[in-house]
């Protein structure tokens, strides 16, 4: 029975290029937390993710080589996250047209990490239970 | 890869906090400069930041820097504070001038100080965003090797 790797392990390789990416953007905020008109950005998870997702071919089952590894699609390797990008709704705006709240980015980036981490633990489990079903104990 | 960059952004903007630092010290250590004239009094320094796009900073790539999620940070420039120094009568001082008045900088050092506490958060800010781009980045690289 051919395996398609993409697919089976399902959505979270295109999660972790998100979360990369939204921690990218996170961070270009806290970096700019002083520059004058600066205005905080994040990603639409959502849509991003749904893009990639939709890009990589979803979860379907590819069974159309003998060859599996030439079969796999391959999944979204440049995630393009350019058009997800929203402004910040500010809460409280500085003078100098700055709307980076760095607290807030702080808990952001935080929550992404540890975001990012769970994938990743999701990943490993895959990944153990396919040397599970090789090795066979 | 988007982490590569994180390290580019993040040291950018250690850069810019630490040249903001360096100028705090500046103004703070010449807070009691006096001058024999006005036009030379030590006037307090800032530096002014810029967003720009952090693979710029590296080699190739050219895109519209406000629609590219890597911004990242530089000191545009560095410039003087504009704001009157306060002269005062010191005949005995030997940089008084002709009527015994000695011309001292325009530095708050109070500002200086609220500046310097804001330049080290944004900086530790910076340095915690690399420390844990950096964990992600090893995680990552041990997926699937236990």
């Amino acid at each position: 029975m051919p395996l398609n790797l993409n697919a089976y392990l399902g959505i979270e390789p295109d999660a972790l290029q998100v979360y990369a990416k939204r921690a990218e953007v996170l961070a270009a905020n806290l970096a700019n937390a002083d520059t004058p008109g600066y205005v905080a950005r994040d990603i639409d998870f959502r849509a991003a993710l749904a893009a990639a997702g939709s890009q990589a071919g979803g979860l379907q089952q590819a069974t159309t080589s003998a060859d599996d590894l030439t079969a796999a699609s391959p999944t979204g390797e440049s995630v393009s996250t350019e058009q997800f990008l929203k402004y910040r709704v500010p809460l409280a705006p500085s003078l100098d047209g700055n709307t980076v709240d760095s607290q807030m980015e702080e808990g952001k980036f935080a929550q992404n990490t540890v975001r990012f981490q769970a994938a990743l633990t999701f990943l490993e489990n895959r990944f153990s239970e396919l040397t599970t079903a090789i090795v066979g104990q | 890869m988007a982490f590569f960059n994180i390290f580019n952004i993040a040291g950018s903007g250690m850069s810019a906090e630490s040249v903001r630092l360096n100028t705090v010290a500046s103004n703070l250590a010449n807070a009691d400069s006096v001058s024999s004239n006005a036009a030379t009094a030590y006037k307090a320094r800032y530096p002014v930041f810029q967003a720009v796009q952090a693979s710029l900073m590296s080699a190739g790539a050219g895109t519209d820097p406000t629609t590219q999620a890597d911004a990242a940070v530089q000191v545009r420039d560095i410039v003087q504070s504009t704001a009157a120094g306060t002269a005062r009568y010191e005949p005995g001082n030997p940089l008084a001038d002709g009527n015994g008045y000695v011309y001292s900088s325009n530095v708050n050092v109070v500002e200086q100080m609220a500046d310097m506490i804001s330049a080290s958060r944004s900086y530790q800010n910076d340095a915690q965003v690399l420390e844990t781009s950096k964990s992600l980045m090893l995680d990552t690289l041990k997926l699937a090797q236990g």
